[in-house]
């Protein structure tokens, strides 16, 4: 992650310049001109659809706003409100355990899959990473209804298969309880991004670790335990932000399976009412736009935390190749 | 997995272990490993493929079969397609998705080939600052910008039509630059020096030397965005209110609370409608299917 800019020294970017010193200043300016015309949509964008929502949004989250009517400044009252509304607690409850859950079975998924394609001939390791990926390819739409079909309690492909092994499975649609764990099962046919950029990493390892450890006599969980997994930790912790911030935001696959759009207030399984789906709900089928927007910059401050709780803890853990200690 | 270790003292290497060459061991043991490696390959595939194989099957049975969970339809029917059709104006749809697909995706290229080549080629007061505020946008979650993004396009009076669901795209996107820019400070520079002292103005070192250079990169990025784009449900639940300017994720959701919910339960129509949503998907990637995980490669090692 910290290596980009630095260990590039061909690099267009980076390079020294070898002009003159005295024709260095009119250059520059005019390059400097340019580069600002090269960026300037994103400025643009930035200051329009970034930086202004953002004020606007924290402004917002201290009125009371429906969009018909002008807003109305309510100081904290959204905040006061957010601890006593039983809905937030809840929603920031079932979205906090389906990360905890699914973060680490998708990353424990990817990597033993990973390393798998990895034993494979180079032939056969190319023809399944394409088999793997392949369902990453399916709209969370499309996700939200294979979920409410293969996982029905009743009638679902799930629980037929469990059938086979005397499991009575459970009513993983309806249920509260199970809801989350059948979203995290389903969620893995999309583990296929996460598999290609680990086994990228693994296939970049030095081989001459390997050959070393083998002549010490390490077996291969030991090699994947202390060659692999300290090597490829950069990429991990990549997938693990990655997929951590994801996991927060999981919104279309619930919202498609639980909510009705027709009548707007229902939601079908509250085990499943995920923080952004509460608050898309309270900002576009309620319009209190200013309570969705005080929702919103909780999400902020809990997703920067847990970001920066990461990147702390993984300092202790993640190896950088070429990085002095 | 744990079963593995013992029978490969080659299983790291990462051909098929043959080349361990001066380390002579009983020839049988690659070939058990070669063995269960595929038979593990291939039940995985199995779990990864079943879903979608058994939704497009389903997709062809009558409404009463739908769920005898069987690959096979015992009776073959084209009825759900054409009754989807008639439910349904799934070709307005579908033309509304592509409109925005292809907008969303030539405007987010060209507009973030831009900027990443900005910050990669030219040094200027201020870059890393700004650079690293387009990396900062990213983890920005969407919800906080979500409201007032759309009260700037409903005072605008664009709400309900599809102008909002890519028009954004024209302003770059932080994770496209990104990507671009790193793609772009692995060119090296003498040809770029050399136009420039032939003469060649600024946009024509972007436009016909950068561009050129880096087809893969800007093919990864077209084929993220019609992608993204294409799945794309929250946008059009924010903007979208008229049927006929619908997605095709908003149509598919419109008729899983219609039938799949409400009343009669049609399930085939939804398993059917979910098919057509699907398949463009499966067509992009069997068309760039080498980009898109070369792609996804990239992504993560420069991450």
């Amino acid at each position: 992650m910290t290596s980009t800019s630095t260990t590039s020294p061909a690099g267009v970017g980076v390079s020294p310049r070898r002009r003159p010193a005295r024709r260095r200043q009119p250059l520059q300016r005019k390059d400097t001109r340019a580069a600002l015309l090269f960026i300037s949509p994103w400025i643009f964008g930035f200051l329009v659809f970034t930086a202004w929502p953002i004020i606007q949004s924290l402004y917002l989250s201290f009125t009371d706003y429906d969009v018909l009517t002008d807003a109305k400044f309510v100081g904290i009252d959204n905040y006061l409100r957010l601890f006593e509304d039983p809905k937030v607690a809840q929603s920031l409850g079932n979205t906090l355990i389906f990360a905890v859950i699914q973060v680490p079975a998708l990353m424990i998924v990817a990597l033993a899959l990973a390393l798998l394609l990895n034993q494979a001939g180079k032939r056969s390791a190319g023809f399944f990473r394409t088999v793997f990926f392949l369902p990453n390819m399916t709209p969370p739409v499309a996700i939200g209804v294979l979920f409410l079909l293969l996982f029905n309690g009743n009638q679902g492909l799930v629980n037929d298969a469990l059938g086979i092994f005397g499991i009575e499975g459970p009513a993983w649609t309806t249920d509260p309880g199970w809801v989350k764990i059948g979203l995290v099962i389903m969620s893995l046919i999309t583990v296929g991004g996460s598999i290609v950029i680990l086994l990228a990493a693994i296939r970049n390892v030095p081989t001459d670790l390997y050959e070393s450890a083998r002549i010490d006599g390490a077996n291969f969980w030991q090699q994947t335990t202390r060659i692999t997994i300290p090597m490829i930790s950069p990429n991990l912790f990549f997938v693990f932000i990655v997929t951590s911030i994801a996991s927060l935001q999981t919104f279309t696959e619930a919202y498609t399976a639980f909510s009705n759009t027709d009548t707007t207030a229902g939601f079908s399984n509250n085990g499943a009412l995920f923080y952004v789906v509460y608050l898309f709900q309270q900002a576009f089928s309620f319009l209190n736009m200013g309570y969705a927007s005080a929702m919103a910059w909780i999400l902020f401050l809990i997703v920067m935390a847990i970001t920066a709780i990461q990147f702390a803890v993984s300092r202790r853990f993640v190896y950088y190749e070429g990085e002095q200690s | 997995m744990t079963s593995l270790p013992t029978v490969a003292p080659a299983l790291a290497l990462q051909g098929d272990g043959g080349n361990l060459g001066a380390a002579p061991r009983p020839r049988r043991k690659p070939v058990v490993k070669r063995v269960i490696t595929t038979t593990l390959l291939v039940a995985v595939s199995a779990i990864f493929l079943y879903p979608f194989i058994w939704l497009v099957s389903a997709s062809f049975k009558p409404r009463e079969e739908i769920f005898d969970n069987s690959l096979i339809p015992k009776t073959f029917t084209l009825d759900n397609y054409v009754s989807v059709w008639q439910d349904a104006p799934v070709a307005l749809w579908l033309g509304n998705t592509v409109l925005v697909t292809v907008l969303a995706a030539v405007a987010v290229t060209i507009s973030s080939a831009m900027v990443a080549w900005g910050f990669a080629y030219y040094r200027f007061p201020g870059r890393n600052l700004l650079f690293g505020l387009v990396l900062a946008t990213m983890m920005l979650p969407a919800a906080v910008t979500m409201i007032p993004t759309f009260l700037i396009w409903n005072n605008i009076g664009l709400t309900g039509t599809l102008t909002p669901l890519w028009a954004q795209n024209l302003f770059g996107s932080a994770f496209y630059i990104f990507l671009l820019r790193q793609f772009f400070l692995s060119l090296p520079r003498d040809p770029f020096e050399a136009a420039k002292l032939d003469g060649a103005s600024h946009w024509r070192l972007f436009r016909s030397l950068a561009v050129p250079l880096s087809k893969p990169a800007i093919v990864v990025t077209l084929l993220f965005e019609i992608q993204a784009s294409w799945t794309d449900l929250m946008k059009s639940l924010i903007y979208l209110r008229d049927s006929a300017t619908f997605t095709i994720p908003r149509g598919l959701k419109t008729l899983l609370d219609q039938f799949g919910f409400g009343g009669e339960r049609h399930w085939e129509i939804i398993v059917t409608a979910s098919v057509i949503t699907t398949i463009p998907m499966i067509i992009l990637f069997f068309i760039g299917q080498k980009q898109f995980i070369e792609g996804i490669a990239t992504t993560g090692s420069k991450g």
